[in-house]
């Protein structure tokens, strides 16, 4: 089970570093959202695995999840709904004015 | 009055000019002078306490922590100060208020000028050597303000900066030595630091904080090297100059280096370093200010002159030398002022401040002329004028000062200043008010009203006063001299007064004074053999080293930052795989202390899918729609994972948060193209995967790691688990962690979600209000559009659903605190409730339903969970203590009432108005791209008689 999402992890982890590295907005924010992802069960990971334990206080409950990484995650899954909000608005300001969705300026394009 | 008082009185006065800036000059002006009077006679009640020897003191502990305490504390040299600055502001007031033209924004100057007078008296009652620094750093930005006053010039902007930048310098290297000091000592109280002369001087550190320290001092008081910024300071209006240059700014370092006298004094490094410093400052300002040929520039090297003279004074370190720095102080401020002020007139009347275009204004500013040429001759050092009695006793200091094992090089150096002094002083009265009437002013002399010779002249009357009658200054003069001396040496005994008889001191004077008189009489051979004489031009040498500065600052700044993302990227990766390459050879990796959980066929299912999800939209990516609808996989399987891995409330959040997204990257995908072009080479595809397997992996091993093995301490939760109840009043652990015990984070959280929702608003109606929009206008959809836009079967639909999504939301929004729910998801379920009216009935339906703007929804629950948190307030409890309590109501059941509700109804609309406020605005967008929607709901609707608008059918037949 372990290895399972730690595997998940690094795949979420991997697809999205290479569709950040497209370097156009669509891929770069669907690559952003898939890290959000690998962040967030990475940092719920944290608490370790628990199956079938209570998540809230209840009468003779054996074991309970760790809820402290549950609540940044909790937080962080709005918070980067924002962030992506934001990053897609930039997106579309920058092609609307430009008519071009790289994400690297033009200039230091031809540098490199 | 209290110490606070005096100090904080300019402050809050510099907020009145500009208040009463619209009735009026006389008002602006009045009221700005009535402060520092206040501020004066607050000052003046003290003075019986000071003569009685006693040091007044304030005190209040500000961060204790730090050593920072707001102590203020006054004896004989804060005194002094503080009355040269409030004493002479007075007069620079008045004098200001007839100098500014009409043209000028007086209710800013005078804003500017108390700024200043407050930051400078802050200086000189300071107790903690912290504080010192924080008013420090004030005067040097509120005279920036003062200097540029006239933002047209651009020799005032140059000179603001440049003066900013020299002070500000010297300022950071003096925050260094003062923390050097308080290191030493074990304080930062001045009180305390004056005790330790021995420690401090014994310390190794000793020389570090003095070189610090005068750093400071020597920008602000102009020293050489760092003189060059005070003469381009001239630019400033002429009050300020007489106020800055005369009494208060430049005087600042003097003041430090008097204050700090007892501990730093007496050292050789001290001696050496100040009165080279000082000397070398005497005779060059000395020589500049005989050949310049603008009346302020000749006032400004004078002054800095003058400004050598005293640090040379202190320099010498003996009890003599300090009495006499103390009485050229106050000896200079007079003089000084008045003379600003008078070529402030000149320049006020006759339109010029060139001396070669002056002349011969004896007869027609007759006023004027008097008040400049005692002050003048009082600089030059001609008895029965106070300029004299202290210039006697700086040569009286020289003689006996042996530097560098010489008799000869003090009092000769000193001399020879000397004799410039007296030139530039003769030179002054003689080629501006002396001489023929000439009849090419700019414009006809006279003398000013009385508003403007006024205040030179009560200077004057002091000039003469003291000077007569110097018995009168004495015992002040010696009172001061205790306080800088404190404990080290006794207060010398020599008196004040004109005539010492034959000693060595009358006859350097009578040199000086001569060999200023024949010097100016071969002023024309002389200035021809200065500009010949090629010298280096401070001004050039100081940009040129500040463009050199800002090119290196651009070379390193545009590397780092040159707009490219990808630049970001690499440089994020490298410190990753840094600070993981510095983890991983410092620390140790135990053994596993977890066993593997077993694994089920569905888990694996889960598992697969995701995997495919992420591999598909790997490969899939170009085709923008496809992915979506992948990653949409991807954010299920996330969320059922959370389900599995018993987090309930995170899998609701992600699941509702999921459909807002989608429906986000929607709205924008109908703008972006829908399809990405293959550019990137094979080989650059095959990087970006190696970049990309190395990262996955290492994550993956690393969740692994962690995964197999026990936290090495106890989490913290379990605290959060034993309290959630008893303290919380909620078993939902999460939600009272969210609420209660981390409600700081949240209130946070949601403040910043709320700034991303304007961001997002903003940004949209900058696009909507610049060229975007006509590109948006004539955009044409690159997809077919749909016939109906807004079906009926979905209008229906949705309009049924919105009741029962509000009650959904209601009943997870209440039952948050005990079972999984609460602010966050509620607010997420709702406003896909209102999303839905959006997409089904058109953004011109909905939005002219929309009672309450989402700026206001977003503000209110930021409100609402900020009072909540200050409520606690009210009770002597810290921000954001919650309470509970049970209620019961027959016939329902005993149910909870908390505080942490009410921090959740906070969150709850916080979340709703910035969901919806950001969606809203992605929707503006879309409706400017595409033809006008129709007020109605639906696009067809058999209820309705009136025909459908032909232009919308053929504008959408056309697409």
């Amino acid at each position: 089970m372990e290895l399972l999402v730690a595997s998940g992890i690094g795949i979420l982890t991997a697809g999205g570093i290479y569709l950040v590295l497209r370097l156009r907005t669509f891929p770069v924010i669907l690559g952003i959202s898939l890290l959000t992802y690998a962040v967030n069960v990475f940092l719920f990971a944290s608490g370790r695995l628990a199956i079938g334990a209570a998540p809230v206080l209840i009468d003779g409950a054996e074991r309970y999840t760790d809820p402290l990484p549950q609540a940044l995650v909790l937080t962080a899954i709005v918070i980067s709904f924002g962030m992506t909000a934001v990053v897609v608005m930039i997106a579309l300001g920058a092609f609307l004015g430009s008519d071009d969705d790289h994400v690297d300026d033009p200039a230091a394009e031809d540098a490199t | 009055m209290s110490l606070f008082l005096i100090v904080a009185l300019p402050f809050f006065g510099a907020l009145l000019p500009g208040l009463m800036n619209s009735a009026g000059r006389q008002a602006c002006a009045g009221v700005t002078f009535t402060v520092s009077l206040a501020a004066f006679i607050g000052l003046l009640t003290n003075l019986p306490a000071v003569i009685a020897g006693d040091l007044v003191t304030a005190r209040v502990d500000w961060i204790p922590a730090l050593g920072l305490n707001f102590t203020l504390m006054l004896d004989g040299l804060g005194f002094f100060f503080a009355l040269l600055i409030l004493g002479i502001g007075l007069l620079i007031i008045a004098y200001a208020r007839s100098y500014l033209s009409r043209d000028d924004n007086m209710g800013e100057f005078f804003t500017y000028l108390l700024l200043f007078q407050g930051a400078m008296v802050g200086i000189v009652l300071s107790d903690n050597i912290l504080l010192l620094l924080v008013f420090w750093e004030l005067t040097s930005l509120s005279s920036f303000l003062l200097i540029g006053y006239w933002k047209h010039l651009p020799e005032g902007r140059q000179g603001a900066r440049m003066a900013l930048t020299v002070t500000g310098m010297g300022g950071l290297a003096m925050i260094g030595g003062m923390l050097i000091l308080g290191q030493i000592v074990g304080s930062y109280d001045l009180s305390v630091i004056l005790q330790n002369r021995d420690l401090i001087q014994a310390s190794p550190l000793y020389l570090p904080a003095l070189l610090l320290i005068l750093l400071g001092c020597f920008t602000k008081s102009a020293q050489f090297p760092f003189h060059f910024w005070l003469p381009h300071a001239m630019a400033a209006p002429t009050p300020v100059s007489a106020y800055l240059h005369s009494a208060t700014m430049v005087k600042a370092g003097i003041f430090l280096m008097s204050r700090m006298w007892p501990v730093l004094s007496g050292t050789p490094e001290w001696f050496v370093i100040v009165t080279t410093a000082g000397l070398i400052t005497m005779v060059l300002g000395a020589i500049i200010a005989l050949f310049k040929h603008d009346l302020k520039a000749l006032l400004a090297f004078s002054t800095v002159s003058h400004l050598g003279l005293i640090t040379m004074l202190l320099g010498t370190g003996t009890a003599f030398g300090a009495m006499a720095a103390m009485f050229h102080i106050l000896n200079h401020a007079t003089f000084k002022a008045a003379l600003f002020m008078s070529a402030g007139i000149v320049d006020h009347e006759t339109h010029t401040r060139d001396i070669r275009r002056l002349g011969g204004l004896r007869h027609l500013m007759p006023i004027t002329f008097t008040i400049a040429s005692i002050a003048a001759l009082s600089m030059a050092g001609i008895p029965p004028l106070n300029g004299f009695l202290s210039k006697e006793m700086m040569l009286e200091e020289a003689n006996h000062t042996v530097l560098f094992n010489s008799h000869w090089f003090v009092p000769g150096l000193a001399v020879f200043g000397s004799i410039f002094s007296a030139a530039y002083c003769f030179r002054l009265i003689g080629h501006t008010f002396l001489g023929k009437v000439r009849d090419d002013y700019p414009a006809k002399p006279h003398d000013p009203g009385a508003g403007m010779w006024l205040p030179p002249a009560i200077l004057v009357v002091l000039v003469i006063t003291i000077g007569v009658a110097p018995f009168l200054a004495e015992p002040f003069v010696k009172l001061v001299t205790a306080s800088v001396l404190g404990d080290t040496a006794e207060v010398p005994k020599a008196y004040f007064k004109i005539w010492h008889g034959l000693v060595p001191a009358l006859y350097m004077s009578i040199i000086a004074t001569v060999g200023g008189l024949i010097l100016l009489a071969i002023y024309r051979p002389a200035l021809r053999l200065w500009d010949g004489t090629p010298r280096p031009e401070a001004k050039v040498i100081f940009e040129g080293l500040v463009e050199a500065i800002v090119r290196v600052a651009k070379g390193f700044i545009h590397g780092m930052h040159n707009g490219a993302f990808s630049r970001y990227g690499a440089i994020m990766m490298m410190t990753v795989i840094i600070a993981g390459y510095y983890a991983w050879t410092t620390g140790t990796v135990g053994t596993a202390t977890r066993t593997m959980q077993p694994v089920t066929p569905v888990v694996v299912a889960g598992w697969i899918m995701l995997v495919a999800a992420t591999i598909g939209m790997v490969f899939l990516h170009r085709n923008r729609l496809m992915s979506l609808i992948l990653i949409g996989i991807a954010g299920l399987m996330v969320s059922i994972g959370f389900v599995f891995f018993s987090a309930p409330d995170l899998a609701m959040t992600q699941i509702t948060v999921e459909v807002v997204t989608i429906i986000l990257l929607l709205l924008a995908l109908n703008f972006l193209p829908n399809q990405t072009p293959i550019e990137s080479t094979v080989m650059r595809r095959f990087r970006d995967s190696a970049v990309a397997l190395a990262g996955g992996l290492a994550t993956t091993v690393m969740a692994y790691h962690f995964l197999m093995r026990d936290a090495i301490t106890a989490p913290i939760s379990e605290f959060h688990l034993a309290n959630s109840y008893k303290g919380g009043g909620g078993t939902n652990v999460v939600n009272v962690i969210l609420v209660d015990f981390r409600g700081f984070d949240t209130f946070g959280e949601i403040i910043v979600l709320g700034i991303a929702a304007l961001l997002i608003y903003a940004l949209t109606e900058t696009l909507l209000s610049g060229p975007v929009r006509a590109r948006l206008l004539n955009r044409t959809p690159d997809q077919p559009r749909a016939g109906d836009m807004h079906p009926m079967m979905m209008v229906v639909l949705t309009r049924v659903m919105m009741p029962v999504v509000m009650m959904v939301g209601f009943y997870i929004f209440l039952r948050g605190h005990n079972e999984p729910g609460g602010g966050f998801i509620a607010g997420l379920v709702v406003s896909i409730g209102v999303v839905m009216q959006y997409m089904a009935s058109g953004f011109n339906w909905a939005s002219a339903r929309l009672r309450y703007p989402y700026h206001g929804v977003i503000g209110a629950g930021v409100l609402v969970a900020g009072f909540t948190g200050i409520g606690s307030w009210f009770v002597s409890k810290p921000f954001l203590t919650s309470d509970f309590t049970y209620v019961r109501i027959p016939p329902f059941e005993k149910f909870e009432l908390a505080t942490a509700a009410l921090f959740d109804v906070g969150v709850f609309l916080a979340v709703v108005g910035a969901v919806m406020l950001s969606l809203e605005s992605f929707s503006r967008l879309a409706r400017r791209a595409q033809v006008p929607d129709t007020e109605h709901p639906m696009d067809i609707d058999p209820s309705r008689s009136d025909p459908p608008d032909p232009a919308l059918t053929t504008a959408k037949e056309g697409v």
